[in-house]
């Protein structure tokens, strides 16, 4: 019995504290979306962010997106082959990209590269007291700091991922017309008749910014609430790492069934 | 400079039977003082003695339990964040570890209140804040990194960005740790130049007792979580009272406490581990 209650207690006290977690992320969130006003009051301190969080993850995003196009093409090719459809190679490449490889892989290595960096920023800014010295001197941190950074990853988000899907295309090109041969025509052809602008290409771009909002928005958080230590700081850049991919990966499912269910 | 000229104007920033902690543990009880315009007044204490929390109080990141605390004349003891935002931009603040921007260089970081609270264009910025680093020595040291300064130029930075807007009221903590006695020296006359030319109240937190009593008008010495003596330099050395005598001359034994108290917090640790407190 004892025992019963005791799992009873451990699961109330774990539903407990995740539903307070969840509850202050959520105000977390309404906080910095009220500061979000900074983007027309003073436009450089974003654009000073999308340069910092979108030029430098450009090389990662463009690396990448090559060589998932690259395994996708020749991955796409053997399997075509089978039903004898190679011609429409270009066509899956660019949906499997646009819709969802584009969007998902561009925002979990986001998390990883972009999502870190800021984790760490804020973290170690606190740390440093350079969030109480901006609160002291009459500058509110939230407006001057996380508002900014959460708006570059807003705007650089949706940039990465079609970055990403278009050299994902030239890589599945390469290796498709290229190197195997397939039939240039009917790849762009096919593509060009199978993407819907609407129902891809839009669901796309939808998805990728709700990923740049959510993983921004998460790496923020775990900067802004770590303690102000090296451990604390690791482990807030550990959790943002985690718990980005694992919302990435739950929220593509949720929004791959509303869009294409 | 004559203090009594100084106190006979209004405090900018005035505590009254003040008593200050966090959570349940009340670090100072009824602190009383004032630091009226062109004053330079010293708060003097102990390591761990509750100098800080002070200054923290001042600033409105610390709610005083009790008690009146006053800033340019206005009650601020239940003022809130956006309240108190107009009253911190007429106090300049160093903190104890500098709180400098680290992705900002030297230029960059004494310039940041200018940036952001004044429409000034960028010649006047330049100037403005070339002249307040020439005046702590460091106006060839604009362009570098902060990485590429000492602690004690670090300091000497702050000193210049919690001064760049000729703030009423400046909050020095710990403004000579870390400093040669060279800058220490140039610093505290900083400090009460400052003081005279632009008439705001300085207070300092501080252990240095030799460059303190160089140029305070009055110090506070706290410890024990009171207010244990007041006075002007000249009377605290003169003042028989064991507390002030054993703290001024840094002598080993006293009731000056080196043990750090035991709080209730400590109490449910030591309980929870089977310990006696």
């Amino acid at each position: 019995m004892n025992v019963l209650l005791q799992s009873i207690a451990t699961l109330g006290a774990w539903v407990r504290t995740n539903l307070i977690s969840l509850g202050k992320f959520a105000r977390f969130f309404f906080l910095v979306l009220s500061r979000c006003q900074v983007l027309w009051q003073r436009p450089r301190l974003t654009v000073a962010q999308i340069h910092f969080i979108g030029n430098y993850s450009l090389v990662i995003i463009a690396v990448s997106g090559l060589f998932v196009g690259f395994v996708l093409g020749l991955q796409g090719y053997y399997t075509l082959t089978r039903y004898g459809s190679e011609e429409a190679l270009g066509l899956l490449v660019a949906l499997s990209l646009v819709r969802e490889l584009g969007p998902v892989v561009t925002a979990l290595l986001f998390a990883g590269r972009a999502g870190t960096s800021l984790t760490a920023e804020i973290g170690l800014m606190k740390a440093g007291e350079q969030l109480a010295a901006m609160e002291v001197m009459a500058v509110d941190p939230v407006k001057r700091v996380l508002a900014p950074r959460f708006l570059g990853g807003f705007f650089s988000m949706p940039i990465l991922a079609a970055v990403f899907s278009m050299v994902g295309i030239i890589g599945g090109w390469i290796v498709g017309v290229v190197l195997i041969g397939v039939d240039e025509g009917a790849f762009w052809s096919q593509m060009q008749d199978g993407v819907d602008v609407l129902d891809d290409v839009l669901n796309g771009v939808i998805k990728s910014i709700v990923f740049g909002i959510v993983v921004t928005l998460i790496a923020l958080y775990q900067g802004w609430q770590c303690r102000p230590t090296p451990e604390g700081v690791s482990r807030a850049t550990t959790r943002t790492v985690v718990a980005g991919s694992l919302a990435v990966l739950g929220l593509d499912f949720i929004l791959t069934a509303l869009m294409f269910g | 400079m004559d203090s009594s000229q100084t106190t006979a104007r209004a405090p900018v920033l005035l505590f009254q039977d003040v008593n200050l902690g966090y959570g349940d543990f009340t670090v100072l009880s009824n602190i009383s003082l004032a630091a009226s315009p062109g004053e330079v007044v010293a708060i003097m204490g102990g390591s761990g003695s509750g100098k800080t929390t002070l200054l923290r109080a001042a600033t409105g990141q610390l709610r005083p339990f009790s008690g009146k605390l006053q800033l340019f004349g206005q009650n601020v003891e239940h003022f809130t964040a956006a309240q108190w935002q107009p009253l911190r931009q007429r106090i300049g603040v160093l903190f104890q570890h500098g709180a400098l921007f680290t992705d900002l260089n030297v230029f960059e970081n004494v310039a940041f209140p200018l940036r952001e609270h004044t429409r000034l264009s960028e010649p006047e910025i330049n100037k403005k804040v070339l002249d307040t680093l020439e005046a702590v020595g460091l106006r060839a040291a604009a362009h570098l990194r902060l990485s590429e300064v000492s602690g004690g130029m670090a300091r000497r930075i702050a000193l210049a960005r919690a001064v760049i807007r000729s703030p009423e009221l400046v909050l020095y903590d710990e403004p000579f740790a870390g400093l040669d006695p060279i800058s220490m020296g140039i610093t505290a006359r900083l400090i009460r130049r400052l003081s005279d030319q632009l008439g705001c109240a300085s207070v300092l937190i501080t252990h240095d007792v030799n460059e303190t009593f160089a140029i305070a008008d009055r110090v506070y010495i706290v410890g024990q979580g009171q207010l244990k003596a007041s006075g002007t330099p000249a009377e605290l050395k003169a003042t028989t009272d064991p507390y002030v005598e054993q703290f001024l001359n840094g002598l080993p034994d006293g009731p000056v406490a080196f043990d750090y108290p035991v709080t209730p917090a400590f109490e449910r640790w030591a309980r929870g581990r089977g310990i006696s407190p």
